[in-house]
């Protein structure tokens, strides 16, 4: 457990955590690896488990009848992957397939709902670490909507 | 940083034009040898006036290398009627050139500092010549990102060069598309996406942007938001200039103009305006 404690608290998205917090968060965790191509979550499916990126890459795609899957995002080494674990139905809305070999601690979802259920301040304090990447995500889909590089732009 | 244009800065040179790239479905970067004399020397950044004979002048930054003193190389997209008619040309043909203009990219005033060079679609072409300058003396510099942003992987200006430059160990390179089906493994998402990712000393940092303005809005954000002063972040301004030389004013940008007092601005003297809709 200890060395999830460390890991978890090294991680940037956990980055000046208290230590007791990250003990608490820990007790949810687990080390993951996935090969080249595998599936880290499908979109339907549970959202039982968020991951902490540690080494890798992952691409978050939708998929369509008839055509190729669409990349609409990559996550890499430092960032974490799958928000739709925070509220009901927990259900995920995209797919997410390692592109190498990707290394990642797991966070149980169900445990740690519980655990910020039971403590408000680690609900609190994750929820300060998970919002500014909701936005940072948001804000940089609309850039990606507004298509800046198309003939009328630069 | 300005360096004016030699003789008479209205009365446009005529150019030959060489070998014909074409990088996407329409952007080509072409090479313009002079019909006469010496190529006009130019500093990372500026801009010379194409004059497409017959049809118009467009300002486009010179995206070769300035160490070249035997061509012009620029790349153009082909946009409206000038552009195109310039983006168009033929091997041999021989199109008129003023400048070069405004200013440059700080690549003397970053000896010793890391750099960020964040480039959108075709901006990637108005810093290529500061890449040049700074490859051409990397000893001099700190760490040296590019980080590039393209629309999709077919539309990724300059590819080989990029792969090049990533064969160094000397630079960074991060390339993302916005948009990308499964048989892409590299970066999808937009380019301000990439500055959290990059390792680099914040307060002795020199960044250089380049791109459409929404996409330099955010760039910039990044860049502060990783602790880059504003007086370190430069931008490569684009307004609709004609003269070049300050006289007209279509090219005004509050108190500036971009052809005269830019295109490359340090985004402190700017920032008051920079968000400001009617200017």
């Amino acid at each position: 457990m200890e060395g999830l404690d460390r890991i978890l608290l090294e991680h940037p998205f956990f980055a000046g955590l208290e230590p007791q917090l990250g003990h608490i968060i820990a007790g949810c965790a687990r080390n993951v690896r996935f090969e080249a191509g595998q599936y880290v979550l499908r979109e339907g499916g549970a959202a039982d488990e968020f991951f902490l990126i540690r080494h890798g890459a992952v691409a978050l795609e939708i998929h369509s009848p008839g055509i190729a899957p669409i990349v609409f995002a990559t996550s890499r080494q430092g960032e974490i992957i799958g928000a739709s674990w925070l509220l009901p139905p927990y259900r995920w809305a995209f797919d997410a397939r390692a592109l190498e070999l990707t290394r990642a601690i797991g966070i149980n979802a169900r445990c740690l709902r519980d655990k910020c259920e039971a403590d408000h301040d680690l609900g609190y304090e994750l929820m300060k670490r998970f919002l500014p990447v909701l936005l940072q995500r948001l804000q940089a889909t609309r850039l990606q909507l507004l298509d800046v590089y198309g003939k009328q732009a630069t | 940083m300005s360096l004016a244009a030699t003789s008479d800065p209205m009365l446009p040179r005529p150019y030959r034009v060489g070998r014909i790239q074409h990088e996407t479905k329409d952007i080509a970067t072409f090479e313009l040898l002079p019909v006469a004399g010496e190529v006009a020397g130019f500093a990372p950044g500026q801009f010379n006036m194409l004059y497409a004979l017959g049809v118009g002048e467009v300002p486009i930054s010179v995206s070769g290398d300035p160490a070249d003193g035997k061509r012009l190389i620029h790349t153009v997209r082909a946009v409206g009627a000038a552009s195109a008619a310039v983006a168009g040309v033929k091997r041999g043909a021989v199109l008129g050139v003023r400048g070069p203009f405004g200013t440059s990219w700080p690549v003397a005033a970053a000896v010793g500092s890391d750099v960020v060079i964040v480039a959108g679609g075709l901006g990637l072409a108005p810093v290529r010549p500061a890449i040049y300058r700074i490859l051409a003396d990397r000893g001099r510099y700190g760490r040296v990102a590019l980080l590039y942003g393209a629309r999709s992987p077919l539309e990724i200006l300059f590819r080989r060069e990029i792969e090049r430059w990533r064969r160094r160990l000397d630079i960074e390179i991060d390339v993302t598309v916005d948009h990308a089906s499964g048989d892409w493994y590299g970066n999808v998402g937009v380019v301000p996406m990439l500055i959290p990712r990059v390792g680099f000393d914040p307060g002795n940092t020199i960044a250089m942007v380049c791109g459409p303005e929404v996409m330099m809005r955010f760039s910039i954000d990044a860049l502060r938001t990783a602790g880059v002063p504003d007086d370190h972040i430069y931008l490569s301004m684009e307004r609709n200039m004609k003269c070049a030389i300050g006289l007209c004013g279509h090219c005004q940008f509050g108190p500036t103009f971009i052809c005269r007092d830019g295109p490359v601005m340090r985004f402190d003297r700017i920032a008051s305006y920079f968000l400001v809709r009617e200017i």
